[in-house]
């Protein structure tokens, strides 16, 4: 078994209304940038698992994304490697 | 007859729900730990309002893994009625019983308020009490109630006659405005606005008693 080390990136998808994100982007005005079109705001969600393999960790954490860390109603994920993975004792 | 309420960490209309179902209604009922998992001999079960697990991650997401939800399909294919009220309502999304999903208001505020419903449906025994597009008032208190779902899942929830409430005024920015719905097959619905704060003329309002005694049938 190995440690993986990973980041899964969710965010809401580009049909739904982020008001959040828009109240961050007016808020840019007021700290004088202007030119901000677009602001959304998503969740960065790291995590360390173990697994056999680099592709045994990504399908663990394909599932995970699917049904737990994502709802795919209205949000989309995606999924990084952070780096090489740490070989465990045993 | 006998409800049961599920009660996870964080729920806190529990109490609420059980005055309504046990002292307005006289029904007898119980609360159910979420980590049970034996519903024997309940006729319905409500999921009330509040915060189950803190509503970490998404309002929802987690609690839709407790043990006692797992036996919720079961009864719900069996042709149980469950109800769920705000919270309860994320939480049916969540596990996949209601279609859709509940986001951040739109003006981003907790809205606690009276709401002005239509009643949408009558298919299902919910509103048999009701007309069609009659009017009823009912209190709201969320932060999560913008209802929303794709086209498609729209189009399927108006063909199959599922839309059961809609907001007069919508507070929230639910696509096209909706309040409450139901599953095809109608013995499951989720709404945002609380009925169980609306059974007693002392609370101003007695509009969520013909909804809650639906319960019982």
């Amino acid at each position: 078994m190995s440690l993986f080390k990973a980041r899964v990136f969710v965010h809401l998808r580009p049909s739904v209304l982020d008001p959040a994100g828009e109240a961050t982007r007016s808020a840019t005005k007021r700290l004088g940038i202007d030119g901000v079109t677009q602001l959304r705001i998503g969740k960065s969600i790291e995590l360390e698992i173990e697994a056999v393999d680099k592709e045994d960790a990504r399908s663990k954490i394909e599932l995970m994304s699917d049904r737990l860390l994502a709802n795919p109603v209205i949000e989309d994920w995606t999924l990084e490697f952070k780096d090489e993975q740490k070989a465990l004792k045993n | 007859m006998n409800i049961g309420i599920i009660v996870f960490p964080g729920s806190n209309c529990d109490r609420d729900v059980r005055w309504a179902t046990e002292g307005c209604l006289g029904v007898p009922t119980s609360f159910l730990w979420h980590e049970t998992t034996d519903l024997g001999g309940f006729d319905a079960i409500v999921i009330p309002g509040g915060f189950s697990y803190g509503d970490y991650l998404r309002c929802g997401a987690i609690a839709r893994f407790a043990p006692v939800l797992n036996s919720l399909i079961s009864f719900v294919d069996k042709g149980g009625k469950v109800l769920g009220i705000c919270n309860g309502f994320q939480i049916l999304t969540e596990l996949g019983l209601l279609q859709g999903a509940l986001t951040r208001n739109k003006n981003l505020h907790f809205i606690c308020d009276r709401a002005n419903l239509s009643i949408e449906s009558t298919k299902s025994s919910w509103m048999k009490n009701y007309k069609k597009h009659d009017s009823i008032s009912l209190p709201i208190a969320h932060g999560e109630g913008r209802y929303q779902c794709s086209p498609d899942v729209l189009k399927k929830l108006q063909d199959d006659d599922s839309v059961a409430l809609r907001y007069t005024d919508n507070p929230n920015g639910s696509i096209h405005d909706i309040a409450g719905i139901t599953n095809k097959k109608g013995n499951v619905l989720g709404m945002m606005p609380h009925p169980e704060r609306a059974c007693d003329d002392a609370l101003g309002a007695i509009d969520g008693k013909s909804i809650l005694s639906t319960l019982l049938s």
